[in-house]
């Protein structure tokens, strides 16, 4: 008896929560990061299950496309923090608020 | 030749342009030779077209150069009919004299150029006025000579009374216009069409009698307007803050005589509307008498003069109202003659006086100026109405259809007599106390006739006051066969002086009254100048404080609400408005600025709101 | 029985990855809970029967962005122990409350459709052939544009590299920190 696709959709429901919950509340550019990444991969969960619970491959390719995108990100991402480090000496998104108001 | 007969707008247009861009280049004398030229050639144009309507033989002609406002039907066309070419000949004629008189009299002027530019603009604008096929172009005409009347009064702009004149007569034209301008309205709403033809055809069927009585009023306020009639004469006066020659051309001869061509142009508008002739009628007759009575008190040599135009005017008027067309155009005719003549005499003895105007410290001139006063004098008598000069003619034709009329109309005939006798009285004083009895020259004044330039104008003007009035006399009606196709046209019916005995017996009256007018005058400043001292001269020569009562009445409060508009209603409220927007932006914009806190977490709570939120509108509308 | 037994074992992984990675105070941890979710999740696709998505996810993220998160973790200085004090009033009650409230949300949808549209069809392996067939037969145009946008990336990438290598005249009275 095969695992249903609904639980893998309420996990990735929970992995989802879990990222959004860390960009709200961790400061670190990097952790921000992270949960981003969290949150994509739960989302190409839900894609790889339903892909299967449909019996077609799109949603493989959808994923791998995800990914792609993601790498992109992260490299001009993770270029972008060492900038704002090597000017600022921190990572802390708290501290880089001159559009404020 | 009828057909290019925009050519003799053309002229003075190319003047004016190429001395508008070169004028200063051109310099003076020459600007003035162009000037003139252009008006010279328009003139001979002018004379050839209409060489067919002498012999009886042209018709109306419209040539339309081109669409001007499709929508409404409006082109820029010219008429050429007996009323325009007479109309015409007179701006180009005495136009003509005038620039070349002016070339003399702004001799030396640091502005010389800019002078004729206006000048030339002028007579391009009366051109427009007086060959336009319709309403829209005699309207642009018309504020275009409101507009270089405007820049000539104040050509000496530097001088406060000039500008504050040429003000005075742009805002009291304005007046006068609202009302034109409403009467044109009207009119298109009513014909769908400006066109004379258009209108002057149709209107027995269109106009009801209470709406072309409106049209008619309102039309006569923009005449009196420009005309310079009751109520709206006081700007008149002032205008002879203007050079000399641009009261002769402009506030004696040619543009203030565009109300009387309106109405006469409008003749078939207004035998629809009886009691707005007899108004227009009642208007003259009481403007002649009331300036003439101002003339007479008047010290300022060219005030007598404008003065006695605005009677003149309201002698047109008069007969315009009383349906004698013919006889109200003959008057301007050789009104433009002898009023331009005496104009450009006074300008000669200003001229002469060093700029000296106050007829007090004149006197004794006549030796010293003898072309001058004989060109004059032959004005003065023309003007005063003795026969066979022009003024004669013109004057009587129109007293002899008024009183021809009969009933109620004998009382403008009484009027118009009383107004003859007080002109003749207040010519012969200005002759009197210019020309004759000892010199009162202030010290250092040296009198000295005129140099050819200014003289040969007054020759020519001189001839033509002395023998304009034999184009139209009792027993040979020349000038009424020339313009009474332009009224048959459109079924205009012409009132006519009585037959018979009657006009010989009404001409010997007036010209006993005008002798009398003059033997008085001849008594009083024959000899040494009687003190004008006392209440009535008080009165009379400020013009009954007309300006005053006007200032007190109507533009002091006029002031008043000005300034409450500007400093209360504009500051306060309308920029309040303003303002006010801007503030409340800015308000607004304070309270949301807190909520753009530059925090990246902040504007994440934000997203992941929105996210809940359309999850819950998705889920509440039933569907996923 | 046993894909429920694998399930459940690296459900309780995952989650437990993505909460030490939120929680960890150091980013080096915060790196490893990261780690231990993307493994679990290539067991899923394996259970989901896509292998070649499965063995991409190992090499690219669990490979390739994982070390690139460490490197720069490394190259910012490990030692930088976050200040978890908040000082945003009212964010992490905020935040819990959207957080939980989209999970619940999240769920009260499961329960309606998890999927929709077509039936369950055999279910075909997600091998490299069955991925490159898809790919190169209907999906080709957004293939090259992903090619392009890989390209575009590394060199933003590098021009910011080289951007930040040039010294800059930095104003006196700037509140920045002399590299």
């Amino acid at each position: 008896m095969s695992v249903g696709p609904a639980w893998y959709m309420a996990l990735a429901a929970v992995l989802f929560g879990i990222g959004a919950l860390g960009i709200l509340t961790r400061r670190n550019a990097l952790v921000m990061f992270m949960s981003i990444e969290l949150m994509l991969n739960a989302v190409n969960l839900t894609f790889v299950a339903a892909s299967r619970a449909l019996g077609g491959i799109e949603g493989q390719v959808a994923v791998l496309f995800v990914m792609v995108v993601a790498a992109a990100e992260v490299t001009v991402g993770l270029a972008i923090i060492v900038a704002v480090f090597r000017r600022r000496a921190t990572a802390s998104v708290d501290e880089l608020a001159e559009l404020a108001g | 030749m009828t057909d290019v007969i925009w050519l003799v707008v053309l002229f003075p247009l190319i003047g004016f342009l190429a001395l508008l861009f070169f004028g200063k280049r051109i310099g003076e004398p020459r600007a003035g030779y162009l000037g003139s030229a252009t008006v010279i050639v328009a003139f001979v144009l002018a004379l050839i077209a209409a060489f067919d309507f002498i012999g009886g033989e042209g018709e109306a002609h419209t040539v339309v150069l081109f669409e001007w406002m499709p929508s409404l039907g409006l082109d820029v066309a010219f008429l050429w009919d007996p009323l325009s070419a007479a109309m015409t000949l007179v701006v180009t004629g005495v136009g003509a004299l005038i620039h070349v008189y002016s070339i003399g009299y702004m001799h030396g002027d640091p502005r010389f150029g800019r002078f004729f530019t206006y000048l030339n603009l002028f007579i391009v604008s009366m051109l427009l006025l007086v060959l336009g096929d319709n309403f829209g172009v005699l309207f642009v005409g018309w504020e275009l000579v409101g507009l270089s009347s405007y820049l000539l009064i104040s050509f000496w702009f530097t001088k406060p009374s000039a500008a504050a004149a040429g003000k005075k007569a742009f805002v009291v034209n304005r007046v006068g216009d609202v009302g034109f301008l409403v009467a044109l309205m009207l009119i298109f709403s009513s014909f769908g069409s400006l066109a004379y033809g258009e209108v002057f055809e149709h209107a027995p069927e269109v106009l009801s009698g209470g709406m072309a009585t409106a049209v008619t009023l309102l039309l006569l306020i923009g005449a009196a307007g420009k005309s310079a009639q009751l109520p709206l004469y006081v700007w008149l006066p002032d205008a002879m803050e203007g050079p000399t020659p641009v009261s002769a051309l402009i506030h004696a001869a040619t543009m203030v005589t565009a109300g009387v061509y309106l109405v006469a142009r409008s003749g078939a508008l207004f035998e629809l509307a009886p009691t707005s002739a007899a108004i227009v009628a009642t208007v003259g007759a009481l403007t002649a008498l009331f300036a003439a009575t101002i003339a007479v008190g008047q010290k300022d040599i060219k005030r007598v003069l404008a003065y006695s135009t605005i009677s003149q005017l309201g002698y047109m008027f008069m007969a315009v109202g009383a349906a004698a067309y013919v006889a109200g155009v003959f008057h301007l005719v050789t009104h433009a003659f002898f009023k331009a003549l005496l104009f450009l005499g006074a300008g000669s003895v200003i001229h002469a006086m060093a700029d000296e105007q106050d007829m007090r410290k004149m006197g004794g001139l006549r030796s010293k100026m003898p072309i001058t006063f004989a060109t004059m004098a032959i004005a003065w008598l023309a003007i005063s109405g003795i026969p066979p000069l022009a003024g004669f003619w013109s004057k009587d034709e129109i007293l002899a259809v008024v009183f021809n009329r009969g009933g109620a109309w004998i009382a403008l005939w009484v009027i118009g007599l009383i107004t003859a006798g007080l002109t003749a009285f207040y010519m012969t004083r200005l002759m009197y106390m210019t020309f004759f009895g000892a010199p009162r020259w202030a010290d250092g004044v040296e009198p000295h006739e005129s140099p050819a330039l200014m003289t040969m104008p007054l020759v020519a003007l001189g001839v033509a006051s002395a023998f304009a009035g034999f184009i139209n006399t009792p027993w040979r009606l020349g000038f009424e066969h020339f313009l009474e196709p332009t009224f048959e046209r459109f079924e205009v019916h012409l009132a006519h002086p009585p037959d018979g005995i009657t006009p010989w017996i009404l001409a010997i009256v007036s010209v006993l009254v005008a002798l009398a007018g003059i033997a008085i005058g001849r008594r009083r400043y024959g000899g040494a100048m009687p003190a004008e001292t006392g209440l009535w001269w008080d009165r009379v020569e400020n013009g009954y404080y007309v300006d005053d009562v006007y200032g007190t009445t109507l533009v002091l409060p006029g002031k008043r609400a000005s300034q409450v508009m500007a400093f209360a209603f504009d500051a306060k409220i309308i920029d309040g408005i303003v303002n006010g927007t801007g503030t409340a932006v800015r308000a607004f914009s304070k309270a949301l600025r807190p909520l753009q806190t530059g925090l990246v977490r902040s504007y994440g709570v934000g997203i992941l709101a929105g996210a809940v939120g359309l999850l819950i509108w998705f889920l509440s509308r039933g569907g996923v | 029985m046993g894909e429920w037994i694998v399930f459940v074992i690296f459900a309780i992984a995952s989650v437990a990855g993505g909460l030490a990675m939120v929680s960890a105070r150091n980013p080096v941890y915060s790196a490893m809970g990261l780690l231990l979710t993307m493994f679990s999740m290539a067991v899923f696709y394996v259970l989901n029967l896509a292998h070649f998505v499965a063995a991409i996810q190992l090499l690219i993220y669990a490979g390739a962005v994982m070390t690139l998160f460490l490197f720069v973790i490394m190259l910012i200085g490990v030692d930088k122990a976050e200040d978890t004090t908040e000082q945003i009033p009212l964010q992490r009650p905020i935040a819990g409350l959207l957080g939980v409230g989209l999970l619940v949300l999240v769920l009260l949808a499961g329960r309606a459709a998890w999927v929709t549209g077509r039936g369950a069809i055999p279910q075909e392996t997600g091998t490299i052939e069955a991925i490159s067939d898809e790919f190169f037969a209907n999906w080709i145009l957004p293939f090259e544009a992903t090619a392009i946008l890989l390209t575009i990336a590394a060199v933003a990438t590098i021009a910011m590299a080289q951007f930040l290598m040039k010294p800059r005249a930095v104003p006196a009275d700037s509140d920045e920190v002399a590299a």
